[in-house]
């Protein structure tokens, strides 16, 4: 229990450190850019591929279920739309995310911590935590929901193209369930979980690689941990969202 | 000047400097030598505040600086240069990016000026047609003589070397001496070497501090190190059988 308070309590004091203020924000500046395209940009491919192919399973598992005259078949559609919506595009995504960015910056930040590069920006009189954190953060959280929007589009696209090729529904039918009941405040709940989960995986994924000490087994270690920790915390979190915003 | 008074430091525990006192002189190459694990490393560390302290005192010029707050200790850093066992590049940055660091961070120079800055520290180095290359595509040397660029960028007060010639064959070992040595008399900077190099010791020993499992036990030059009352600088300085021989001979 005291490990675990102390753990929260450095955790705290990192942000601390991470949310000061910036030395020079032109640099900072730069550096969110380029975390942009690192943290954000590449990750559109494995996000639009994984979405795809979710959203044609949900289609096709759908259809399975509701295979009964007394179901209308834009149910396919209304069904596929809000799981994308809902749960897959915010809370698997996130999961996805965890293990490519969460051990991304902690192997990252790691690598820097044993090769001494942290100790080098201290010396230098720059606040490392604030410089190699912050622009992650913002990155994450700016970019992370319009990871959240490609997916929900792909995903949806993908479930038409299944059904509509594979016979199960029309794509009448499915554009119809798609716009059926629709209830906008999805969208802000999904993108608001998408905003709390880019915070864990960075802040958390991030912390693991910053107190990293020894070598490169470590630096392993630390991206495992990094990975694990960003799951549950996720999994958690969203219950507790989903408890806060939908009920 | 920087003065280390009474300095204390453990880790869990377990004491790793013992109440180490001792003077730095400006335009001087000042050594700390000790066998491996005697916490040379810890003590450099500790001066330029990357470990925090036990107890004692450490002075920059006449500020004490580990009782400065964070703002205090960053002013303090941007006269500092140092340059770490393993280089401490930033593996993102070209060589030219990570020389230019520290003058994006804490100038408001324009471009040209700073490139301009960043060519002269190069040359000054004797790195050259490198400036786009990274620090994965550089040998040990270079790697480290970049390294020297980057700490001599922002015109430091104050110079910290970890094991300069780590891992460096004897000849470029002896041009990272040379070039420490230059740069301390040229800005007349204040520049600690911690070393195990017999080589390094002799070369550019001006002022040398031996320190034995955390304790400071010998103080000097290179003139007095080879004439020492000293048993266990001595067990350090004619630990290689040459040395022995040339010793016995004498």
């Amino acid at each position: 229990m005291i490990r675990f308070l102390t753990l929260l309590g450095r955790y705290f004091l990192l942000l601390g450190k991470v949310f000061s203020i910036p030395e020079n924000s032109t640099v900072y500046y730069k550096q969110t850019m380029r975390e942009f395209v690192f943290l954000g940009i590449n990750s559109i491919g494995i996000i639009s591929i994984i979405s795809f192919f979710m959203g044609a399973a949900i289609t096709l598992q759908t259809a399975y279920n509701t295979e009964n005259p007394i179901y209308p078949t834009y149910l396919i559609g209304l069904g596929c739309r809000d799981s994308i919506i809902l749960e897959f595009s915010s809370t698997i995504a996130a999961l996805i995310l965890a293990g490519k960015v969460g051990s991304n910056i902690a192997s990252e930040i790691g690598t820097m911590r044993v090769t001494e590069q942290i100790d080098a920006l201290e010396i230098m009189g720059v606040n490392s935590a604030s410089y190699l954190i912050l622009p992650k953060l913002g990155a994450t959280l700016l970019f992370n929901p319009f990871l959240t929007l490609i997916s929900i589009c792909v995903g949806i696209l993908g479930g038409w193209i299944a059904g509509t090729q594979l016979g199960v529904i029309t794509t009448e039918d499915f554009i119809y369930g798609i716009q059926y009941a629709f209830i906008p405040y999805y969208i802000t709940y999904s993108l608001i979980k998408t905003v709390v989960f880019a915070f864990i995986i960075t802040t958390v994924s991030a912390f693991q690689g910053y107190y990293v000490t020894g070598g490169s087994l470590e630096v392993g270690q630390a991206s495992t941990k990094a990975v694990v920790y960003s799951s549950v915390l996720i999994l958690c979190f969203n219950v507790i969202l989903t408890q806060l915003l939908l009920s | 000047m920087i003065r280390v008074k009474n300095l204390y430091k453990s880790f869990n525990g377990r004491t790793v400097l013992d109440d180490i006192s001792v003077t730095f002189e400006p335009g001087k190459t000042n050594l700390i030598i000790g066998q491996s694990g005697s916490g040379k490393t810890v003590l450099l560390k500790s001066i330029v505040g990357l470990h925090e302290i036990d107890r004692g005192e450490i002075w920059f010029e006449d500020k004490l600086f580990n009782k400065l707050d964070f703002r205090g200790k960053k002013e303090i850093r941007k006269e500092m240069g140092m340059l770490f066992q393993g280089s401490a590049l930033f593996d993102s940055l070209t060589v030219e990016q990570n020389v230019r660091f520290p003058l994006d961070m804490f100038t408001d120079q324009l471009m040209e000026e700073k490139t301009d800055r960043v060519n002269f520290c190069l040359n000054r180095v004797n790195i050259i047609n490198a400036n786009k290359l990274f620090p994965a595509e550089l040998s040990g040397g270079m790697r480290k003589r970049v390294a020297i660029a980057r700490a001599i960028s922002l015109n430091p007060r104050y110079l910290f070397c970890d094991e300069p010639n780590s891992g460096l064959d004897p000849i470029t070992a002896i041009l990272i001496d040379d070039l420490i040595k230059e740069i301390t008399l040229e800005y007349c900077m204040t520049t600690i070497v911690n070393t195990h190099d017999m080589n390094s010791v002799m070369e550019i020993g001006e002022k040398i501090l031996f320190i034995s499992e955390g304790i400071k036990c010998w103080e000097g030059n290179k003139n007095e190190i080879l004439h020492s009352d000293c048993e266990k600088l001595n067990d350090f300085v004619f630990a290689n059988s040459l040395a022995k021989q040339l010793r016995n001979s004498k």
